[in-house]
């Protein structure tokens, strides 16, 4: 069911790189798993509307006004593990 | 003098008002069960010894002085899975990727416990990120059972279970995503509640599958219980999906009576793949209900046996939404290999951080979200849900709550189903249902196997009916 091609584009969008030996061992298990997922196509959900949201809240709004933060910025840029420079994190050249 | 680490919270909180010993005593009583077992259980990845003796001395100062108007938690030692953001405090969420992580600001339920004068011993242990049924996925290694210390927690909130079934501390948070509270509390014989869906705030707590993520509590009685509940429930502006319904006092429901209580038995929840000293030790507490006048009936969730493949496609889809965040650069490790470019940089970091578990999960919520599989997968699985809330809505206009076992089976051997996925997501089966329908459920030691394993029954709820599920505790555990 999942190919090599499928795997490695799955890799490719979850940015995860896999060794030959892990996709050996997650490509059958995630089949398997796949397979058990069709255990929902006896049911017939044709007139049935999907479950986003389970107790009916929905448009939450909060009243305009300024709100301390609770951390401030260059606490948020200490989480960071790489150089913060001029208030921005500094990070591998984006465009070749 | 007695062991204060074994007392019920109602007793800390005597005790304290009448001066017969400190905040100090009581946190050391739990200290010395930390120094003495975590060694074997590895309960806590975490212990604030210097904190917690820094909080407890000052409250007891504020005590002899007559400052301070005692809450019921103020002085009472607990701990915190290792997902909630405590200011300054290492919050590791049992990965590598966050191994060095320190938060710069507290959880809203932590802040509430600070106001609470509680005293924080330590995180602890569970499964990666919240993923898994055994605890097992931790680069801290496994938390042990403390009936059999060759047997799993239960997960992932196994550490938080072990701290409160081994007395090191007397209550504890955890997050139950899939069952994530009420199996660990289940293997490890204490008490375990998730609450309805919006209950408690999330805020500052690591996200893993935001439409089924619950925060919850355990302790060992139905009334510790209700006394963390009323003081960390509530509307917070930071978490657009809490109630604003009124918060009780949890503790009042406790002396309620089950007489005319119409209570479910799930036929669903007692099939082939319950084992049968399970069932027979849950029909003993539906007897037990029935004796003080409460009505048992037969009913049926047919949607049930649906709840799993609804569970891990949904999850899985979130999960890996919800871990694109973790690219090394806000959070995350840096790799330790050099990267060549940014996108090199995402794959290493994200490569090294993640273990094995949320590699597959990483990669089955994409697959089911990609093109071409949405609408089979995801979208399927988000109208079962629907179908699964009805079943809910339609058994509890005939009942009042239902009783069920919590786990199939008793603690499984640790490594048993470490590289079997399909089977180590059995073990959710019946605690998912009621995270896919956000009503509260509570899981209580009911009775042990032939072997001396506890075994525990859920008490799941409609909506709020949180105090519901603390009459029918109390009534089980008389």
């Amino acid at each position: 069911m999942i190919n090599r091609e499928q795997f490695e584009n799955l890799a490719k969008l979850a940015r995860i790189k896999f060794t030959e030996d892990e996709y050996k061992k997650f490509s059958s298990q995630i089949e398997g798993v796949l397979d058990y997922m069709n255990i929902l196509n006896e049911v017939d959900t044709s007139v049935v509307l999907p479950t986003d949201q389970v107790n009916g809240l929905s448009n939450i709004l909060d009243q305009d006004g300024f709100v301390q933060g609770q951390a401030s910025g260059s606490d948020l840029l200490n989480c960071s593990t790489l150089p913060v420079d001029s208030n921005q994190i500094r990070v591998l050249k984006v465009i070749k | 003098m007695e062991n204060l680490s074994k007392l019920s919270i109602r007793a800390v909180h005597e005790g304290l008002l009448k001066k017969d010993f400190t905040s100090s005593e009581v946190l050391e009583s739990c200290l010395k069960e930390v120094k003495s077992q975590n060694k074997d259980l590895n309960a806590f990845v975490l212990i604030d010894e210097e904190g917690a003796k820094m909080a407890a001395n000052s409250l007891d100062a504020k005590i002899m002085n007559n400052e301070s108007s005692l809450s019921v938690l103020s002085g009472v030692p607990m701990s915190l899975k290792d997902i909630f953001c405590v200011k300054g405090m290492r919050t590791t969420c049992a990965s590598k990727m966050l191994e060095n992580f320190i938060p710069p600001y507290d959880a809203t339920v932590v802040e509430k416990l600070r106001d609470n004068d509680s005293i924080i011993v330590g995180k602890t242990n569970m499964d990666e990120f919240a993923c898994g049924a055994s605890t097992e996925h931790s680069i801290f290694g496994p938390a042990r059972n403390p009936y059999d210390t060759q047997r799993v927690a239960g997960g992932s909130s196994g550490g938080s279970a072990v701290s409160v079934a081994s007395n090191m501390s007397f209550y504890s948070l955890g997050t139950d995503t899939g069952g994530s509270i009420r199996q660990p509390a289940s293997l490890c014989g204490v008490y375990g509640l998730k609450p309805t869906y919006g209950r408690i705030s999330r805020s500052g707590v690591v996200s893993m599958a935001s439409s089924w993520d619950h925060v919850g509590a355990f302790a060992r009685s139905a009334e510790d219980i209700g006394f963390v509940l009323s003081a960390i429930a509530g509307k917070d502006r930071r978490d657009s999906t809490t109630s604003d319904k009124d918060v009780p006092d949890y503790s009042k429901f406790l002396d309620d009576s089950v007489k005319g209580l119409k209570i479910g038995i799930p036929k669903e929840y007692f099939d082939e793949g319950v084992e049968e000293e399970t069932r027979a030790v849950v029909m003993e507490s539906a007897k037990k209900l029935e004796k003080q006048g409460a009505e048992i009936i037969d009913v049926s969730l047919p949607y049930t046996k649906y709840a799993i493949a609804v569970y891990y496609i949904s999850m899985p889809a979130e999960l890996s939404s919800n871990l694109e965040r973790f690219d090394g650069i806000r959070y995350g490790i840096k790799p330790s290999e050099k990267a060549e470019d940014i996108v090199d940089y995402y794959y290493k970091a994200r490569s090294e951080g993640f273990g094995s578990e949320i590699k597959r999960r990483i990669l089955i919520g994409t697959y089911v979200l990609s093109s071409g599989y949405f609408d089979a997968y995801y979208k399927k699985a988000q109208k079962v849900r629907t179908l699964i809330l009805e079943d809910f809505n339609n058994v509890f206009t005939k009942v009042d709550a239902l009783l069920a076992p919590v786990s199939p089976f008793p603690a499984f051997k640790v490594g048993d189903l470490l590289d079997n996925p399909l089977a180590m997501y059995m073990a959710d089966a019946l605690t998912i249902p009621a995270n896919a329908a956000g009503v509260p459920a509570l899981s209580c030691p009911v009775g042990k196997s032939k072997t001396g394993l506890p075994i525990g029954a859920q008490i799941i709820a409609p909506q709020f009916g949180e105090g519901l599920c603390l009459t029918v505790a109390n009534a089980l555990s008389a």
